[in-house]
């Protein structure tokens, strides 16, 4: 077994000198860098005449120590000799690296919250430049419809589409019960549970099925078009597209932009129907009211225009997703950390810019009499 | 002297040209597809060994075996005298405090600067017992010796090039002075004075460290100017093991092409005009 690391003090003629001993490699250090730490007063020499083997660590404490006491280094033998001057040239070297210097708290803080609003604004100049650059390309399709990728249109209409039935029926569904059943418990107070039948179709058609439906598609689709582009990006598959000839505008963006343009007021849809029969049939357990019945009142009191309120909003929500999913996506320079975090812009800004949207639609819509 | 070091299991100590790693009857198949059937290899205490193979002939898989990342179908390996098969994860880690691998892309962690990847395993295995000054100048000599300049430390992988990637991962690899060190294809996709460079790094840490080297690659003069033995890898198994004089002695269609081809030539002769046997 070998021994451990460890130094002895001894006294020469003309002062003080350490006498390494053992096996000085980093599995046999033990807690000798503390040891040398707390040693104080002058050294002279250091021994190595009685070591087992020595690494480049521990060669490295050794010189460090031998440099910061001006000691000499006295029996290395022929290995330890080559590390030790392989150090010694290294030395200036590693000394001389730059240090990361230290800011205090406050401007740290500064820093950051000016960094934070540099990315803000470049980001929303990008933004807007990406939307110059997908109008260039819908225009540039449209003079040249065979340049037109109705495979891949198609493609993401079912990724988008078809494949989110599920999920958001689920969602829709549920929702219709939660409102119906709130709806009820309050209306009851005033003996107007009738009114929750107002509450579910109006509520349903105008603003939730469309808003949940563009929550679920960007946590569903535009985090996947932000990390798709993005991993691209990485793998230099988009570079290489664009030597080609293949605009990754034309082939990657359009058909992600359309299917979302395209799929989301028909999820809208969906999903507010959904969500009326969930609403319709707790109307049933809880307040007894008929399907027949619901339906009769559902035309009476919800007017078409809040059908076109929620249908006219849609295809813009899934604009806005697809563009910042799009958009974080080719932004990704460096790694795969950075896939990571756009994919996190790209749903928390789609998200972000749809409830904004939807309270300037809002007010639209009251202001031209669709209330 | 710290509790944690004593209770540690010991591995024995293995004299240099002994067998440091054995591979018997190595099977791999991924579904359908075998890779490797009845591979036998063994590597000795301090020798470089090259590995070379067409592509898809399973070099890294056989890597990733020895290392433990791939559990075979059947057969035996053993790395130090540890079987490396089914061994539970305290044994593991004597093993993997003394070798060092480099993967074929760097594999450096990206959210890490270049100084904290060569750290984690130090601080991983030995975090009481450096302090981060210390810990600061380790990473910055094993920054130098692998050949990057030092303000590489504080850099971030996606700062760097392919080339100097491959050397911060070489720097992490040597992170714990391993007696055993694996290279993925260190050369490919560097410069011919970058690869040239490399190969002289990796003899002279040989000569100061004693390191055993498994070595992958498809780099004739990588071979010439620094392998000791060369395994060649073909139809699943290792079907020769030897000097490149002794390869060139059998008559193995591939093994000819391989070394008499014009680039092989080309090897030969860069390797007899740097004076180095051949």
């Amino acid at each position: 077994m070998e021994a451990q690391a460890d130094f002895i003090e001894e006294q020469t003629g003309s002062g003080r000198a350490l006498r390494f001993t053992g096996n000085l490699a980093i599995a046999r250090l033990g807690d000798l860098p503390k040891r040398l730490e707390q040693l104080s007063g002058p050294i002279e020499e250091v021994r190595l005449d009685e070591i087992e083997h020595i690494d480049t660590i521990g060669a490295w404490i050794v010189h460090d120590f031998a440099h910061t006491h001006s000691a000499r280094i006295t029996g290395a033998g022929p290995d330890a000799t080559k590390l030790l001057d392989q150090l010694a040239q290294a030395d200036d070297t590693i000394r001389s690296r730059v240090h990361v210097p230290y800011t205090p708290a406050f401007l740290r803080v500064m820093g950051e919250v000016g960094d934070a609003t540099m990315v803000a604004m470049r980001t929303l100049l990008g933004l807007l430049g990406f939307f110059g650059a997908t109008c260039i390309a819908i225009w540039s399709v449209i003079r040249q419809p065979s340049r037109f990728r109705a495979n891949a249109v198609i493609q993401r209409f079912e990724v988008v589409g078809v494949s989110a039935l599920g999920i958001v029926g689920l969602m829709s569904f549920l929702i219709g019960i939660v409102i119906a059943q709130q709806g009820a418990v309050q209306l009851r107070q005033f003996g107007a549970e009738v009114f929750t039948i107002n509450l579910i179709g109006r509520i349903t058609l105008r603003e939730l099925g469309v808003l949940m439906t563009a929550i679920m598609v960007a946590g569903r689709s535009g985090s996947a078009f932000a990390a798709q582009l993005g991993t691209m990006k990485l793998t230099e598959e988009i570079d290489a597209m664009r030597i080609i000839g293949v605009s990754p505008m034309e082939a990657l963006v359009l058909p992600r932009l359309l299917a979302s343009v395209v799929m989301m007021p028909l999820l809208g849809f969906y999903s507010s129907v959904v969500a009326i029969i969930g609403g319709g049939i707790w109307c049933w357990i809880d307040l007894g009211i008929p399907p027949i019945t619901f339906v009769q009142r559902l035309r009476e009191v919800v007017p078409m225009t809040d059908l076109w309120v929620g249908i006219v909003k849609a295809p813009v929500f899934g604009a806005i997703i697809a563009m910042a999913g799009c958009f974080q996506g080719m932004q990704v320079k460096g790694d795969a950390e950075e896939v990571g975090m756009r994919t996190t812009s790209a749903v928390v800004q789609a998200i972000f810019l749809v409830i904004v949207l939807d309270a300037f639609f809002a007010v639209f819509f009251t202001q031209v009499g669709w209330i | 002297m710290s509790e944690a070091i004593e209770v540690e299991q010991e591995l024995p100590e293995i004299a240099v040209g002994e067998t440091l790693i054995s591979v018997r009857g190595l099977k791999n198949a991924f579904g359908e597809q075998v890779v490797h059937e009845g591979l036998d290899l063994d590597l000795k205490k301090g020798e470089i060994l090259g590995v070379v193979g067409g592509s898809g002939t399973g070099k890294s898989v056989l890597m990733r075996s020895i290392i433990g990342l791939q559990t075979p179908v059947e057969g035996e390996i053993t790395v130090f005298g540890e079987s490396m098969i089914d061994r539970d994860e305290a044994d593991a880690v004597a093993v993997r405090k003394r070798w060092g691998v480099l993967f074929q892309g760097g594999a450096l962690f990206s959210t890490l600067s270049v100084a904290e990847n060569i750290q984690v395993p130090l601080r991983e295995f030995y975090g009481d017992t450096l302090n981060q000054e210390l810990l600061d100048d380790i990473a910055a000599f094993k920054v130098l010796i692998s050949g990057l300049s030092v303000d590489a430390g504080p850099k971030f992988p996606a700062e760097l090039s392919g080339g100097m990637k491959k050397r911060a991962g070489l720097a992490r690899a040597l992170a714990l002075d391993p007696e055993l060190l694996f290279l993925d294809e260190p050369t490919a996709g560097l410069d011919p004075i970058g690869a040239a460079a490399f190969d002289e790094l990796i003899h002279q840490l040989r000569s100061i460290l004693g390191l055993t080297v498994f070595l992958i690659t498809h780099d004739l003069d990588t071979l010439y100017a620094i392998c000791d033995r060369v395994a060649v890898l073909a139809d699943k198994r290792v079907i020769a093991v030897g000097t490149i004089d002794e390869l060139l002695a059998t008559d193995h269609p591939w093994i000819q092409e391989y070394f008499n081809g014009p680039r092989g030539r080309a090897a030969v002769a860069s390797a007899k005009a740097n004076g180095k046997k051949v």
